[in-house]
């Protein structure tokens, strides 16, 4: 290999490919590297005919190769022939193995022992990375293989799956599902349970192991694999068993490593850090450009124009303006002054502290995500008790808050380059307090997303929305008369501590001097009487307790255990103490405060005795919720199983209000003394199905709801990143003829969802899938349509604080 | 308790959202306005009947018999629109719990209307005939309050977190496991296990449906005989032992699905007296007011 490219791209993919693509039809001397035998490996291993979609629609795709959504096999197929067609110089079966060398004079070493000479490197690898190999010795003709592409393939064989995370156990349960097929399944895990797997997947191999389906084998490693045999090593010893294939699958060790190996830096520690980049997409190493999902874009139309601009970029085009440009001039159309993309984007990098460590890449990213908004003075941003979990930076003039419910007029204001709106996205409720535009204002609109990515990437801009959410938090709760000096010994003294579910942060009985605000998260208190603890509140995220024994001395009165995964500031308490004394009207109010759970106290001591049955159910009843889930709740629906005669007309409520499919599943869930939480969203504060959505299109809405906007492609994460079971995949169903032509001439499959085979025969088969999930009705007159349609009053929606609280104790109504 | 950056927000904006809202049955809504409601309006009925003097004698013929009629036969109307409604998921500030519970109250209230509109003149006639209907209606109304007001809680105990498709499969489940177990039997002993696994969930006889016990059914008997067998038996016999096991979980799995089955068809049972009676009560009423304004 004499030649030397002048671009050598490494991955196939989307991005890889297009890059490719360019490359050719500019007529740079190029190769493709890809590890696999076939072009864009991760698509190739979608299931078949998994629908592909192409969002985001607004985004015009510049690339010499088509891209429409589709069938995987049809969009596979057309990228083959067109990378065909553009005579792309591929080199397949070429797994990177190291890069060495400098810009103008690279070295990458493959696998196979060849060296290829380029002056540049476009890394296209994606974030898949690559699976991790058994470890132990494999023999002559032993078939083992690390992904399964289609379960039914298999008949008749003895089948072992190595690594029970998700990936293994569904893929052993998909091998064992059709008796028909006659496999032996055995799947092996090294620990004794499965930790990394969802308790939904565990529950099923343990019932496909019950039913004589499935062999399980815990605390056990394979020691050799040889043709047609396995040897194990288990706890008690080697064992050997027949076994035709072994499916691997252990997991996958992330790039970052072999990219940081080839000199380029991320942006920082953490799991989801990012490659530095430039504009033009070129890594802190000059001469190697990262693309595609590593460089932070997981969406195909994104790479795959990233892939033509980098090429361009590579050629010296450096005047091109990247596809997005237009939907950036969009955002910034509405805001005075005529400033370019560029400029606005300068602008307010330069004037927002926490924006200003950002590259103009990230910059661009960043505005893509977030919103720019103009508000003339006196103009209201957002109101009290508004749901909403952005965050707001001001770029230009400056904001007040109205800091007391009652009186408009006392405000604080804050100025320009800072934040606001923190405390929404930190703990997921409604907004706190009502802000509105000082003078004419610009601001940015971050949601949670694009913050907790900002966060993420650039480590100053995190420090500083702690450092003023921990400020602003205790402002706000200690109330109007305190200024940042007054709070600024505390904020010094806090310290922020994550506590696990379960874990406790105050033990009754324990000397203790701390104050702890809840930042994220839910707390129980409990008393123990009677050697019994007693559920005496909840405490949602923006309260704080701790303060008796700061103001009575004396040990702590009660147990208080983080009710799901939480984040509290520990406060110390003498600083507190010291803030208490120089301020009566703070003190006067903390011991009004504390009296009230002082009576809470007594009144659950006195009750004890004459209506211990009371107590003792109501304790029961919130521990047995909060178990369940419902103390990172916001809204939940829960069904009186004392008055649900199972007619589920809820469930047709929801089908019939929302295109026909029902979104809650009333039978299913957990039930205790009669009360029933079904399965449905309970639109938690952080919703885990938000995590990772690609297309970003599960949002909270303006009632607090946690809705998927059409933009949804499909891919089914948030219905496995969901650990209340509440999200499905299905087809929309078309429109049903109306009721009365149901009820008088038996037209259509009447109310409520209709039968998957009554669907099936009127929708194409190839309609994709896309999740489907509670909206709380929003936007609908009248709320929510299970409640309204309940005909005995089972179902009703509540609040957390609201249900779980003693005063529904004292009127009786549990 | 402690101070929350964000009151609870007050998101229902009218009093009736707020009663839909709450946790309180059909029964009790709303401070069990209806029957406040519908005892008025009996009560004005019974006084009116007893105050107003109609010659020769109470009748639905007079002014006062007509303006009873005619409020009974619109509510009679408006009560059967309750069907309606329940399927009609429209857009709006309603709540099918204020329906049903101004459906129930008003719905036994029509007993005074009705009958006091008769004048208690009665006969073998279409007109007796819609008020009996309509009586039968009301009656089975008034059953059907009784069981919603006891049979959920059985349903929910004997459901225990499980579906009713999990029972399904459950049962399903087992007779796969029954079928392998079976197959080292002899052919005397697998024949019995086969008539266990011919046995259907359903029974197909109504009166079984409604009232049979866990004793009864193939699954019963083979595991009563398989018992015999192994209480016969000098050494213990693995085969046996599993499918004793294996059948006494499915006469288990039975009588879960069998009760849940059970329990919801009582639930349903008096809408199958009570819908179709509602129909002919409509149907006996056109003809009474037919008749009575064809014979003025």
């Amino acid at each position: 290999m004499s030649e030397t490219y002048r671009i050598a791209i490494v991955g196939s993919g989307p991005a890889g490919l297009s890059a490719a693509s360019r490359a050719a039809q500019l007529g740079l001397a190029h190769v493709l590297l890809e590890k696999a035998d076939h072009l864009s490996d991760t698509i190739y291993k979608y299931q078949k005919g998994k629908h592909v979609m192409a969002t985001p629609s607004q985004l015009v795709l510049r690339s010499d190769l088509d891209f429409a959504a589709g069938k995987r096999e049809k969009v596979l197929g057309t990228w083959d022939e067109q990378t065909g067609g553009n005579k792309v110089n591929v080199r397949l079966n070429s797994e990177v193995v190291s890069i060495e060398g400098e810009q103008g004079a690279f070295r990458i070493a493959l696998k196979d022992g060849a060296t290829i000479e380029t002056e540049t490197i476009v890394l296209a690898i994606g974030t898949q990375g690559n699976p991790n190999l058994v470890r132990c010795p494999v023999g002559e003709g032993a078939v083992v293989q690390y992904t399964l592409d289609d379960p039914q393939e298999y008949v008749d064989e003895h089948i072992t799956v190595i690594g029970a995370g998700d990936a293994g156990i569904e893929n052993a349960l998909g091998l064992a599902a059709d008796p028909e097929q006659r496999n032996m399944v055995t799947i092996i895990n090294r620990s004794a349970d499965f930790a990394t797997a969802k308790a939904a997947n565990v529950q099923a191999l343990t019932a496909a192991q019950d039913a004589g389906r499935m062999i399980i084998l815990t605390e056990t490693t394979a020691s050799a694999i040889e043709a047609g045999e396995i040897v194990f090593d288990t706890r008690d010893g080697e064992a050997r068993a027949r076994c035709d294939r072994v499916i691997a699958r252990m997991g996958s060790a992330p790039p970052r490593a072999f990219v940081e190996a080839c000199g380029v830096e991320f942006s920082g520690p953490d799991r989801t850090a990012f490659p530095r980049l430039s504009p033009t997409f070129e890594s802190s190493k000059p001469g190697i450009y990262v693309i595609g999902a590593l460089a932070g874009y997981p969406l195909i139309k994104h790479c795959m124009n990233q892939g033509h601009d980098v090429v361009e970029f590579i050629k010296g085009n450096t005047a091109l303006k990247p596809a997005d440009e237009p939907i950036l001039e969009g955002k910034f159309k509405g805001l005075p002054g005529r400033l370019s993309v560029a400029e606005w984007l300068e602008a307010l990098r330069s004037s927002v502290t926490i924006l200003e460590p950002m590259t103009p890449l990230q910059m661009r990213e960043f505005m893509l995500d977030s919103e720019a908004h103009f508000y003339r003075a006196g103009a209201t941003i957002f109101d009290r008790n508004e749901p909403g979990d952005s965050l707001f930076a001001i770029a230009r003039g400056s904001v007040l808050v109205q800091v007391d419910p009652d009186d408009p007029a006392k405000t604080v204001p804050i100025e320009t380059g800072s934040i606001f709106g923190e405390v929404g996205l930190i703990s997921g409720r409604r907004r706190g307090a009502t802000v509105i535009a000082c003078e004419d204002a610009i601001c940015v609109e971050i949601p949670r997303m694009a913050a907790l990515k900002l966060q993420s990437q650039v480590p100053p801009a995190k420090a500083e929305i702690t450092r003023i959410s921990i400020e602003r938090q205790l402002l706000q709760m200690f109330g109007s008369g305190l200024s940042r000096e007054d709070v600024a010994p505390i904020v010094e003294t806090a310290e922020i501590v994550p506590v696990k579910a379960g874990d406790t942060i105050i033990e009754e009985g324990q000397e203790g001097y701390d104050i702890f605000v809840i930042r994220v998260g839910s707390m129980v208190v409990e008393k123990t009487i009677g050697r019994k603890p007693v559920f005496l509140s909840y405490l949602p995220a923006g309260t704080y307790v701790g303060e008796m024994a700061v103001l009575e001395g004396g040990r702590r009165t009660a147990t208080v255990r983080a009710a799901v995964k939480s984040e509290v500031i520990r406060i110390d308490g003498a600083a507190f103490k010291a803030l208490l004394e120089k301020n009566p009207a703070l003190l006067a109010r903390a011991h009004r405060e504390m009296e009230t759970r002082q009576d809470l106290n007594d009144y659950v001591e006195a009750k004890k005795d004459s209506f211990s049955g009371a107590v003792d159910m109501y304790s029961s009843i919130a521990s047995f919720l909060v178990e369940g889930g419902i103390g990172e709740a916001t809204d939940v629906l829960l069904i009186d199983e004392n008055l649900c005669v199972g007619c589920d007309n809820c469930e047709k409520a929801c089908a019939d209000s929302h295109d026909g499919l029902s979104r809650l599943d009333r039978e299913a869930g957990r039930t205790y003394a009669h009360l029933h939480v079904p399965t449905s969203c309970r639109h938690c504060e952080h919703p885990h199905c938000m995590a990772d959505c690609p297309p970003n299109a599960i949002h909270r809405g303006v009632d607090g709801e946690v809705f998927i906007d059409e933009t949804c492609i499909g891919c089914g994460n948030c219905q496995r990143n969901c650990p209340y079971g509440v999200i499905r995949m299905e087809k929309k169903p078309p429109r049903k003829p109306p009721l009365l032509s149901w009820l008088l001439f038996g037209f259509g499959p009447g109310p409520g969802e209709p039968s998957h085979d009554w669907i099936d025969k009127r929708v194409s088969p190839d309609t994709p899938k896309v999740a489907v999930k509670c909206d709380m009705c929003a936007g609908i007159e009248g709320g929510p349509a299970c409640v309204r349609a309940c005909p005995t009053g089972a179902a009703i929606r509540v609040a957390p604080e609201q249900f779980l609280s003693v005063a529904r104790l004292e009127e009786g109504t549990i | 308790m402690a101070t929350r950056g964000a009151e609870g927000a007050e998101s229902y904006d009218s009093a009736s959202q707020r009663h839909a809202a709450r946790h309180e049955s059909f029964l009790r809504y709303r401070g069990l306005f209806w029957a406040k409601l519908a005892s008025v309006v009996a009560l004005l009925a019974v006084v009116s009947y007893l105050l107003v003097d109609v010659e020769p004698r109470h009748n639905g013929g007079s002014w006062y018999g007509y303006a009873l009629g005619t409020i009974g036969a619109l509510l009679i109307l408006w009560l059967t629109l309750l069907g309606v409604r329940k399927r009609a998921m429209t857009p709006g500030r309603w709540s099918l719990k204020a329906w049903t519970s101004a459906h129930v109250y008003l719905g036994i209230s029509l007993i005074f209307i009705a009958t006091l509109h008769t004048g208690f003149q009665l006969g073998w006639n279409v007109h007796t005939l819609a008020w009996a209907l309509m009586l039968l209606v009301i009656l089975s109304g008034l059953f059907g309050i009784t069981v919603y007001g006891f049979l959920p809680r059985y349903l929910s105990d004997n459901r225990d977190e499980t579906t009713e498709e999990q029972m399904l499969a459950t049962v399903g489940e087992l007779d796969r496991q029954l079928r392998e177990a079976a197959q080292p039997l002899d052919t005397r002993h697998a024949a019995i296990v086969q008539r266990a696994l011919d046995e259907e969930v359903a029974w197909a006889s109504v009166r079984r449906r409604l009232f049979g016990t866990r004793f009864l059914g193939t699954s019963a008997d083979s595991l009563a005989e398989i018992r015999r067998e192994t209480l016969l038996l000098r050494a213990p016999d693995p085969h046996l032992d599993r499918v004793e096991a294996l059948l006494a979980r499915k006469v288990a799995a039975l009588q879960r699905i069998r009760s849940h089955m059970r329990v919801r068809a009582l639930l349903e049972a008096w809408l199958y007296v009570h819908v179709p009676m509602t129909f002919a009560t409509i149907a006996a009423l056109s003809a009474h007011i037919v008749s009575v304004f064809f014979y003025w």
